[in-house]
């Protein structure tokens, strides 16, 4: 089984790196799972992780990327509601990378 | 064969596009497959449009907790559905009589209208059964779940 | 602008049936496949209701369908026609859309 292990504790994943149990997530498995994504988690990336769990918990569901864009300008404004600001930080697609990062499941429509 | 030309893939034009609801939720996938591939298809681009009739209007209740039936409760995302410019929800309001349900017992569901400073209008539309089918058949496609 | 719609389960276990007849608009079409035949039945209890339908609608049933369940023409209400494959593809072609009922 695929997992990853934090403080002798194990988390199991797909074979893509998602948590199988949404509730398993922390802060330092977030940091964990961002090493293995080669991501170096600032306060930017943090903001972003933290506004795709809180829409996953309003909405149970991960938005695709053109929803999290919309979504993060609604929010953050237009400086931070923009598809390059999202791949600077997330450079393998920030639906896919930021989700993986925050514990959801993969977006919906993502291949 | 040599002459067939292969779809217009970048079309402009925009294709009414709606998915009838007939199944309750949690019972069956059907309402789960439709929700999902709802989404998916959002990013196409296409005019879609929502119908809830017989069964399928109680994806719409309120209230919905699954917490004892093991199953992920997913009728929050219904409220995710304006954000995917997917605005006309349409309820029949014969299948609510049926099973004396009301509006009320509805979902609040909404989408922000962008022409007039993002206010909130209410994406479900109540309307009778006459009025459906008059709106089913100005649509390109129908997909059944 | 027409529709045609297609039942492909029995009224007697499901609503498709019903509700597919209640959402038929001017100029649509019914055609009956896999077990939505058995709504075409003679004297069945859906019957009546079907040959009301047949006289402002075309009906069609799925003749492979039919025979497959052990009936024939004379099995089926009065005013609705049956089609091989070839037709069903024929319906599809002549009409705007199809929908699915299931």
């Amino acid at each position: 089984m695929d997992a990853y292990v934090l403080d002798s504790h194990t988390y199991e994943h797909d074979e893509e790196g998602y948590l199988k149990n949404l509730a398993d997530w922390n802060k330092e498995l977030a940091q964990l799972i961002a090493k293995d994504e080669k991501i170096e988690l600032t306060p930017e990336h943090w903001e972003v992780v933290n506004f795709l769990r809180d829409y996953y918990e309003e909405y149970q569901v991960a938005p695709a990327i053109r929803i999290l864009v919309k979504a993060m300008k609604k929010t953050f404004g237009p400086e931070k509601g923009d598809q390059k600001y999202l791949y600077q930080l997330f450079p393998y697609g920030p639906a896919k990378q930021a989700c993986k990062i925050a514990g959801l499941p993969k977006p919906t429509g993502c291949v | 064969m040599a002459d067939v030309k292969p779809p217009e893939i970048a079309s402009n034009i925009k294709k009414k596009l709606m998915y009838v609801n007939r199944k309750a939720p949690y019972g069956t996938i059907y309402a789960l497959e439709s929700l999902e591939v709802v989404l998916i298809s959002a990013a196409f681009e296409q005019d879609v449009s929502l119908a809830f009739l017989d069964d399928g209007v109680y994806q719409l209740m309120k209230g919905q907790n699954t917490s004892g039936i093991g199953m992920k409760n997913f009728s929050p995302t219904f409220k995710a559905l304006g954000d995917y410019e997917i605005k006309k929800l349409y309820v029949e309001k014969e299948s609510l009589d049926e099973r004396g349900l009301k509006p009320d017992d509805l979902m609040e569901i909404s989408y922000e209208d962008e022409d007039e400073g993002f206010a909130k209008k209410p994406s479900v539309r109540i309307v009778n059964r006459s009025e459906l089918t008059q709106i089913m058949a100005q649509q390109d496609v129908l997909l059944n779940f | 602008m027409s529709t045609l719609h297609t039942v492909n389960k029995s009224p007697f276990e499901r609503s498709a049936f019903i509700s597919a007849l209640n959402h038929l608009g001017p100029g649509d079409a019914l055609l009956m496949i896999e077990d939505g035949v058995v709504g075409a039945r003679k004297a069945s209890a859906f019957a009546g209701l079907l040959e009301k339908t047949a006289k402002n609608f075309s009906v069609y049933v799925l003749g492979p369908d039919l025979a497959a369940r052990g009936m024939a023409e004379k099995d089926v209400i009065q005013g609705a026609r049956l089609v091989d494959y070839g037709g069903f593809v024929d319906l599809v072609t002549e009409h705007d859309r199809t929908q699915a009922w299931l």
